[in-house]
């Protein structure tokens, strides 16, 4: 058994449990601080220290396993600063940023975004890129984000990089992407009609139809 | 890293690996698929579903646990609630925060509906977040909505329904550049071309993806969409019964506060049911890949208020759950890893399974490989898995494929010591996605007036099996067809007065068929996985005594 701390109450749980599931072990029935309880929705950031050991750590509480002497809470949650805007009126360009958070460059480099992250991004590093202006580096270091909000939780200056980071990456899918010709195209096509006939005899092809046309369709191969 | 015994087993794995990179498994004749589902999918173990007793799709069958909670008893007390001051009053309510959810919000709002969203837990907590392999839609050349059309139908075992289905294919390619100019951040060549995988039963490289967090883009460009706009959205409030009006349209819903246990009542002209599906049920004892609030409760909601079910016996247990490490026993292992070329291989190091058949077959095969072949791999929780050879990948594409492609599933496991690139996996079927639902139109009209639904708790564009990449799909088409729908539908509703008279209906034949003892209370809301504590309370005392929360429980 593994000797863990709820708030400061001791409790002693099986090894090889998420602090999720061991929360559940001890009895806590959960409604917020859970969601995906995978590792995507960013729910159930979580922020712990050790018996002996007052320095925090962070992690998200459904992946994270159980040690000796955790002491554990969840989180309680708090808004975040987010920038209203529309994405059709705003430009891709570095100004962009900070019209519309004017406080990232209060960013004084501490880096505790960066070793709060539980994705373990370059939270700082991207954050400079956004005061330089640099849409794109913000959009390809943050893209592993899951919103979580450790970082603007623990940001000294109050700031909300996880917010700074979908906006960057929102301008470069719109704005900066290269096109996809293909997708044109297709849609193209479709609104044309003249992808119709060759859906509409399907759909009106009776099973036994169905059945032959499906076993003998050419494959690509997939590599 | 695995204990020794496990070990002995990934020597194995190496040792074929180089022979297995040249050997292609054939794909099984439709004729041999039938006995092999019909012996080992889940949904054929006898015992395992019963047909409903009561409701629109009496006689029909369902594994039991979702039987349990469609024919179980309210939450609430009719004749306690005073409908005559509504807390809201909109056009357009939307029930649930999930891709299909956010997608009918946004497309209700642009076409002029006041619209309110009201979801269980967070905006975003979903199964979107979860999918991570990518989303159907036939753009190149070489690929047309008419080849995606019979790749479905094919996977789906030729029951899908199919205006549904061609709604789904034509839709495919608008929804991806609806995705992008939105913000979603779609993998591409320098070119701007697409970067597009094969998928189970796919004919064609036809997956859009972001890295392996496809889902999870989706979502939050919505959800950041969802802000900007200011459409209304209440969290931590699920629907609890849907409302009528005396003529017996859906005209609103009840919905309750999950911490206080306050309600809130809506009346809409127009509803939409986007809340998912019912991985949380734990069908059989599986694990599952779903978040913590997928527990069919829009079924419940649907079908209590008279909208017709379909396809609701066949669930999909997706072929790769992880087996280890416990810490993520069923989580999902994103078909992408198969996509980029990794084989199913057995304890001996051996193929068994052609991996890119549809999902419903691979499951299949994997439990017979480990019940009734014993080339399973046991692990320390008791739990038996088959192996996912991921250092393939590298060595068929290149080495650092495996971190671009696969930064989540690195990440996953690379926190219990298992480096996937260099490493197999160990994997076995879970839980994954309920291929039927409430029945729909090509507009998302279920058989009620003023009910619309989107999404995984919707069914019929699937069949009996859906594909990978149709349902992260399948939210976007449906969810912007019935936002639309019920946009337009509450422009000419001429709602009545607000009722529960369907309640009062249903409570009333659960007492006169007995059922009503037997039965538990639904829509769930959250599995229950607080060890149990005993009840020491007094049985004179019990309800008098009881917290609040104890009776949301």
């Amino acid at each position: 058994m593994v000797d863990i701390y709820v708030m400061g109450k001791h409790y002693a749980v099986p090894e090889g449990l998420t602090i999720l599931t061991a929360l559940e072990y001890c009895g806590y029935r959960i409604i917020r601080g859970c969601g995906c309880r995978a590792g995507f929705c960013g729910a159930c950031a979580t922020i712990y220290n050790f018996k002996n050991d007052p320095v925090l750590r962070y992690d998200l509480a459904c992946q994270k396993t159980v040690e000796q002497d955790m002491y554990l809470t969840q989180i309680p949650f708090f808004p975040a600063v987010k920038a209203q805007y529309d994405l059709e009126q705003i430009k891709a360009a570095g100004e962009q940023i900070l019209a519309l958070y004017p406080d990232i460059v209060k960013c004084f480099g501490c880096n505790t975004c960066t070793k709060t992250c539980p994705q373990e991004l370059e939270v700082m590093w991207y954050m400079s890129d956004a005061l330089r202006g640099d849409i794109r580096e913000v959009a390809l270091k943050s893209f592993d984000c899951v919103m979580c909000g450790l970082c603007a939780a623990r940001c000294p200056q109050g700031l909300v990089p996880y917010n700074v980071a979908i906006l960057c990456r929102r301008l470069y899918g719109r704005y900066l992407a290269p096109v996809s010709d293909h997708l044109e195209q297709r849609i193209a096509d479709i609104e044309s009609g003249k992808c119709n006939s060759d859906v509409e005899k399907l759909k009106k092809a009776d099973e036994n139809e169905l059945r032959r046309l499906y076993s003998e369709r050419d494959i690509e191969p997939a590599y | 890293m695995y204990p020794h015994y496990i070990e002995e087993s990934v020597r194995k794995v190496e040792a074929t690996r180089e022979a297995r990179l040249k050997e292609t498994l054939p794909r099984l004749s439709v004729d041999a698929k039938t006995p092999l589902l019909q012996k080992f999918h889940p949904d054929y173990v006898a015992g395992t579903m019963r047909p409903l007793a009561i409701g629109p799709n009496k006689g029909d069958s369902t594994p039991n646990e979702i039987a349990d909670l469609l024919e179980a008893n309210s939450r609430i007390d009719p004749d306690k609630i005073d409908l005559s001051k509504p807390d809201y009053d909109v056009d357009v309510l939307v029930i649930g925060g999930g891709g299909a959810g956010a997608s009918a919000a946004l497309l209700a709002h642009e076409n002029g509906a006041n619209v309110l969203l009201a979801t269980k837990l967070r905006l975003g907590d979903c199964n979107t977040v979860g999918a991570q392999a990518g989303t159907q839609a036939a753009d190149r050349p070489q690929d047309s909505p008419a080849t995606h059309y019979l790749d479905t139908v094919g996977g789906g075992h030729f029951h899908n329904i199919p205006e549904l289905v061609e709604a789904l294919v034509k839709d495919a390619p608008s929804v991806i550049k609806w995705l992008e100019s939105l913000g979603v951040n779609w993998d591409k060549n320098p070119d701007g071309s697409m970067h597009e995988l094969s998928g189970g039963g796919a004919s064609r490289l036809r997956l859009h993806s972001a890295r392996d967090y496809t889902g999870l883009e989706e979502m939050r460009v919505l959800r950041d969409e969802l802000r900007n706009r200011g459409i209304g959205y209440v969290e931590f409030s699920p629907t609890v019964e849907l409302l009528t009006d005396d003529k017996g349209q859906v005209a609103g819903a009840v919905l309750a506060n999950m911490e206080t246990n306050e309600l809130t009542i809506v009346r809409a002209r127009a509803v939409v049911m986007a809340t998912g599906g019912m991985g949380r049920l734990h069908i059989q004892g599986f694990p599952t890949t779903n978040h913590y609030g997928a527990t069919a409760d829009g079924l419940v909601l649907a079908y209590r208020a008279g909208a017709k079910l379909i396809f609701m016996d066949t669930m999909q247990y997706h072929p790769t759950g992880a087996a280890y490490p416990m810490q993520i026993l069923g989580q999902l292992v994103t078909e992408k890893v198969r996509t980029l070329g990794a084989q199913l291989v057995n304890a001996d190091g051996a193929q068994f399974v052609m991996p890119l058949e549809p999902r419903d077959v691979v499951a299949a095969a994997i439990i017979r490989e480990c019940r009734e072949r014993g080339k399973g791999i046991d692990t320390p929780t008791g739990q038996v898995g088959v192996w996912l050879d991921s250092p393939m990948i590298d060595l068929i594409r290149g080495s650092g494929t495996v971190a671009r492609e696969l930064p989540a599933m690195v990440r996953q496991f690379g926190r219990y010591g298992i480096d996937i690139a260099k490493e197999p996996m160990l994997i076995y079927p879970t839980l994954h996605y309920q291929n039927g639902g409430i029945k729909i139109n090509a507009d998302g009209a279920t058989t009620m007036l003023g009910l619309f639904a989107a999404g995984e708790c919707e069914g019929g564009v699937h069949g009996r099996n859906r594909l990978i990449g149709n349902s992260t799909l399948d939210i976007f088409v449906f969810g912007r067809r019935a936002g639309m729908a019920a946009a337009q539908w509450s422009k000419q509703a001429n709602p009545g007065a607000l009722t529960l008279n369907h309640v009062r209906q249903w409570q009333k034949n659960l007492n006169e068929s007995g059922l009503a003892q037997k039965r538990p209370i639904s829509p769930l809301l959250l599995p229950d996985y607080a060890k149990a504590i005993p009840d020491y309370m007094p049985s004179y005392a019990k309800e008098s005594l009881k917290p609040s929360w104890m009776k949301l429980a």
